[in-house]
């Protein structure tokens, strides 16, 4: 009664869990990409898309990446043996469980006549199963918590994951070993499959069971006469063996039960084979109930991820899938950190400690963002530097174990992290390339303005550049730029420059304007010049520095070997950490 | 036997893939060995606008990954070359930063001397394996084809820094085109940058330094740009493409990277140069090799 109870409920909490995800991958908006279509379009999409797939040739990849990547895990194999070894011991041992012991009245049963859990080969296959499941489990711990894998971070998910396969498993262990060790237990299936009723016949199997099956009796106790015995495994031979194979099949549980024994009386009064029963149920019922809205939903999410990307092209595939595959991936995400421990910008994490940086917390933090979590004002300057902070070399989509197209993915999410408030310094620098190279993609609208709002808060925040009619002190206000001269060999040579504007003359983007100093603020020579005379402010006001090629004509024809290029990066770092610092 | 540690950066595993696989063609009929390093990473260069002292960590850490090697770093990225060197200059000239930087790979067991060294590919071909080596394996040269070579900045300067060519009439790139059978014209625009540092910067901009150079080069006569630089390829070849749709230039000369026409001298065929994955056509160019 509990038992169906209990499993029902959880098989309707596991039905509306999965048919709530499932409808998430249609109705949430991951990025700019697909924005336009209804949940009801993107279901149809998704409908003529599989059944497109399902009649063309392209079925023969879908059924080369099912063998591929979804059941041998060829892209964890490639990436890291010992995670491939930890990751086919889970997930083979838990199936085979699933399939042979959980669901033994369904299948097993069925397909064996002859089925007892405890013949062989089930006997042993449960116990070998089972132990392969807590190898992996152990890989696992041992992973995260010790070997500690560079930039895999874990948190609460992670955590809930490792316990409760490790309980189901471990409290399963714990209830074959009490039931072996049970004498109740032994008394009960003397009551049901023998006939004895000769208490000497009892006795004599009774010691045969604590001799050979782990039982521990409060009758009988070890040593026993080799008579006894003999007539004990008569007894067995006629009521238990055909149906009852040796306990030591069953490796873990019948260990179990030997290290229980001293406590087996004990435990058996109080029951403790029907108490660990509940917890293994209750813990097997929990972690479905719960798979849905848990890591472990991954079984099915980064399977489709991988599916679908085996079979469609960026190129090709209607939009309203592409937006309901960036929905799907954000599930398919399990943190596994392969793309963090590849990402060609990791460092910047490592030095400033950032963890937006790294690809698998930005897909954390996106599945709370695109659920429609608010971010907090004081969190959104590392998001923004977060998701700008790319240089879009690809690494992390290629190693995707779960095969996430994260590339298309930041290319779609990072429109409205910009469109978040502001501003995005770094999108004056060249990590901007990779959008501006896509801005035909990209939505006409709103392109413009992170750079724009990035350069307005820098003005602002030096306002000496803009106002042409303060009155500048004589005095050399600032000595900063000095204070850091001996970090850089260029660090001072400014104070050579005597204004012979060759700089200007052979500088690109001087060239390109009919009115320079309207659009740059101030000219090179110029903001040597500033320097010299102390107006650093002035001289981080001008929007030249965030125009500036760095091509190196200015540098390379100066006279008097100022490091004109160098000096503007040198300032272009204090613009970046004055604004900082003041917001 | 040359032997180098492979320096692929960001732009070329992800956009311009046929410089990898065309320079991994034609350096292996040098004899030239390429190590991959895996944990190399991005060499730092878009960082140094907002964060010296973090690139300066981005490209230390591939020397010191190269230095651990005992090998050279070979860069097919003008930037990724600037970057690394100029990294290498500041850190000889700052023993505090060294050590900062050295406290940093510590936790890495790197460690960072300044030992490798870095050469572009143009100087691997030009200075390492010489003309005259090159000049054996050609087997298909060109004739009567005009081709603007564009130098690159990052690679040129800061000349005092670089060390790559003379900054102000470089030849390296034009003897090597030479060598191909191609006629490297002279133009005005040619030191000039390709304008990629501004992409999504100031797009305007950009394109309008990138429309300048191609109708420069164009008026030079040139039928093809040689490049050698992933950033530069990716602004005369994407981003031109992008301009002709919007109208801001007419030039239509496609960039060509010069391992490729060097490649396709060597009778290497264009497929496997990956000719075939430039957005402009430059399949056509098989039509200027001498019968």
């Amino acid at each position: 009664m509990f038992f169906s109870i209990s499993l029902y409920l959880a098989l309707a909490i596991f039905a509306i869990g999965t048919i709530y995800k499932v409808s998430t991958w249609l109705t949430r908006k991951v990025g700019v990409f697909g924005q336009e279509f209804t949940p009801s379009q993107r279901l149809y999409a998704a409908i003529r898309g599989v059944v497109g797939v399902v009649f063309s040739r392209k079925v023969l990849l879908l059924f080369r990446s099912l063998i591929l990547d979804v059941f041998l895990q060829m892209r964890i194999a490639r990436e890291d043996r010992l995670r491939w070894i930890m990751h086919i011991l889970i997930y083979s041992g838990f199936t085979f469980l699933l399939l042979m012991h959980a669901m033994e009245n369904l299948i097993t049963a069925k397909l064996f006549s002859n089925y007892y859990s405890t013949l062989n080969p089930f006997l042993f296959l449960r116990d070998f199963f089972g132990m392969m499941v807590v190898v992996g489990v152990g890989i696992a711990v041992y992973r995260r918590f010790i070997l500690k894998i560079p930039r895999m971070l874990t948190n609460v998910m992670d955590r809930y994951t490792i316990a409760i396969v490790a309980i189901i498993m471990l409290s399963g262990f714990l209830l074959e070993g009490a039931q072996m060790s049970s004498h109740s237990e032994f008394m009960g299936m003397v009551d049901d499959y023998s006939f004895i009723s000769d208490d000497e016949e009892l006795r004599a199997l009774e010691s045969y069971w604590v001799a050979e099956y782990g039982t521990v009796s409060p009758n009988v106790e070890a040593p026993f006469s080799d008579d006894i015995l003999k007539e004990g495994a008569e007894a067995h031979e006629n009521y238990c063996a055909y149906c009852h194979a040796p306990n030591k099949f069953a490796f873990a549980g019948y260990t179990t039960a030997k290290a229980m024994g001293p406590f087996a009386l004990a435990l058996d009064r109080v029951n403790g084979a029907a108490i660990l029963w509940y917890i293994h149920v209750i813990a097997c019922f929990f972690g479905l109930a719960y798979l849905p809205f848990s890591k472990m939903f991954h079984m099915f999410s980064s399977s489709f991820c991988l599916l679908a990307n085996a079979v469609m092209d960026p190129r090709t595939s209607h939009p309203a899938n592409i937006a309901t595959r960036q929905a799907l991936a954000l599930d398919a995400c399990t943190r596994c950190g392969t793309c963090s421990l590849r990402c060609s910008v990791a460092i910047a994490y490592e030095a400033n400690g950032n963890r937006m940086v790294l690809p698998a917390e930005k897909l954390s933090f996106l599945r709370e963002y695109t659920a429609g979590k608010k971010i907090a004002p004081e969190a959104m300057a590392a998001i923004h530097e977060g998701f700008y902070l790319c240089t879009n070399c690809n690494r992390c989509t290629v190693v995707c174990p779960a095969g996430i197209n994260l590339r298309e993915l930041w290319l779609s999410v990072r429109e409205p992290i910009l469109a978040e408030d502001g501003p995005t310094f770094l999108t004056l620098s060249p990590f901007s390339f990779f959008r501006g190279l896509n801005r035909p993609l990209l939505p006409a609208q709103g392109y413009e303005r992170p750079m724009d709002e990035a350069m307005e808060a820098m003005a602002a925040a030096f306002p000496m550049a803009r106002d042409t009619e303060a009155t500048i002190p004589v005095v050399p206000t600032d000595r900063t730029v000095a204070a850091r001269a001996h970090e850089t060999p260029w660090g001072a040579t400014f104070v050579g420059c005597f204004a012979c504007e060759n700089c200007t003359t052979v500088c690109p983007v001087v060239q390109s304007y009919e009115d320079p100093q309207a659009a740059v603020g101030l000219l090179p020579h110029q903001i040597m010049r500033s320097l010299g005379l102390g107006l650093k402010d002035l001289a981080l006001g001008a929007p030249m520095l965030w125009y500036c090629l760095t091509c190196y004509q200015c540098q390379e024809h100066c006279p008097q070997e100022v490091k004109v290029t160098d000096i503007l990066y040198e300032l272009k770092n204090m613009a970046f950490q004055e604004v900082a610092a003041g917001s | 036997m040359m032997k180098y540690a492979f320096f692929l950066g960001c732009n070329i595993p992800a956009r311009v893939q046929q410089y990898e696989r065309s320079a991994r063609a034609v350096l292996a009929r040098f004899q030239v060995e390429l190590v991959d390093i895996r944990a190399f990473n991005c060499c730092g260069y878009p960082l140094r606008n907002s964060d010296r002292n973090t690139y300066l960590l981005f490209s230390a850490k591939a020397l010191a990954l190269a230095e651990r090697e005992d090998l050279d770093i070979l860069t097919l990225c003008q930037c990724c070359y600037g970057s690394l060197k100029m990294a290498a200059h500041i850190l000889a000239n700052n023993a505090e930063l060294k050590n900062e930087v050295n406290a940093f790979l510590g936790k890495k067991n790197l460690h960072y001397q300044g030992k490798a060294r870095v050469t572009h590919l143009l100087t691997l071909l030009h200075r390492d394996i010489g003309e005259a080596a090159i000049r054996e394996k050609l087997k298909t040269p060109f004739a009567n084809v005009k081709i603007a070579p564009h130098y690159g900045c990052h690679a040129l300067r800061p000349s005092d820094i670089m060390q790559f060519d003379d900054p102000v009439s470089p030849a390296i790139l034009d003897t090597l085109v030479s060598l191909t059978g191609a006629k490297s014209v002279d133009w005005s625009q040619k030191l000039e940058c390709c304008g990629a540092p501004l992409m999504g910067v100031n797009d305007d901009l950009s394109m309008r330094l990138t429309a300048k150079k191609l109708a420069n080069a164009k008026a030079s006569g040139a039928d093809y740009l040689s490049v050698a630089c992933p950033w530069c390829h990716i602004q005369f070849d994407d981003v031109q493409k992008e301009m002709e749709e919007e109208g801001r230039t007419e030039a239509d000369l496609p960039s060509i990277l010069y391992i490729q026409l060097l490649g396709l001298a060597m009778g290497i065929s264009g497929r496997r140069l990956g000719l075939p994955q430039n957005k402009k056509d430059i399949c056509d160019i098989n039509t200027f090799i001498a019968q």
